[in-house]
């Protein structure tokens, strides 16, 4: 069986790699999806989303991503404290 | 009968390899696109089973069908509206990085 050449070889794991981002994102955005739906839509469907429900879902994704920085900076705060409490002792 | 099917020619090696790499490109694409539809498929049955069948009985009734299809677009628009404000948002962290 033939090898495929060194640039080639490079150029199938840069592909590999960009594909497999991509499929995080999206497996990212399925996760969210049905997070958000589960807040927002509360409702039976109709034929289009009410103001709120559209709003309600952007938010949902920006408010999430916050609280996932907000617990990122806690954590460290407490961590922070912890060392200094520490020193202190 | 099928000799076309055995009668391979030995196409240039460069070209073979080429093909191949193509065929590899396209197979990953592929894959990827199909687990992707059938996830959104799972999880928009799954929502919608649980809002518009909820006392199920011998047949899906007129109304929980026009629920379940009115319920997948909607579905459908969700996955849209949180890709959008996603990428939206990466895009917004990525250049406040570099600043």
């Amino acid at each position: 069986m033939e090898k495929f050449d060194e640039a080639t070889q490079k150029e199938l794991a840069s592909f590999l790699e960009k594909e497999q981002a991509q499929a995080k994102l999206h497996s990212s955005i399925h996760h969210f999806t049905t997070l958000c739906w589960d807040k927002c839509i509360t409702g039976t469907p109709s034929t289009r989303f009410s103001r709120g429900e559209e709003s309600c879902l952007a938010n949902c994704v920006e408010r999430f991503l916050d609280t996932s920085l907000f617990m990122v900076k806690r954590i460290e705060l407490q961590r922070e404290q912890a060392q200094f409490s520490g020193v202190g002792a | 009968m099928a000799s076309f099917l055995s009668s391979s020619s030995p196409a240039s090696s460069s070209a073979d390899l080429n093909a191949k790499r193509e065929a590899i490109m396209n197979g990953v694409r592929q894959e990827i696109a199909l687990a992707n539809a059938q996830e959104l498929m799972n999880k928009a049955n799954e929502r919608c089973f649980a809002k518009c069948v909820t006392k199920p009985g011998d047949t899906l009734s007129n109304a929980e069908q026009t629920c379940l299809s009115r319920c997948l677009d909607r579905y459908l628009e969700a996955f849209n509206i949180v890709s959008r404000t996603y990428t939206q948002r990466l895009a917004r962290e990525r250049t406040s990085d570099i600043q």
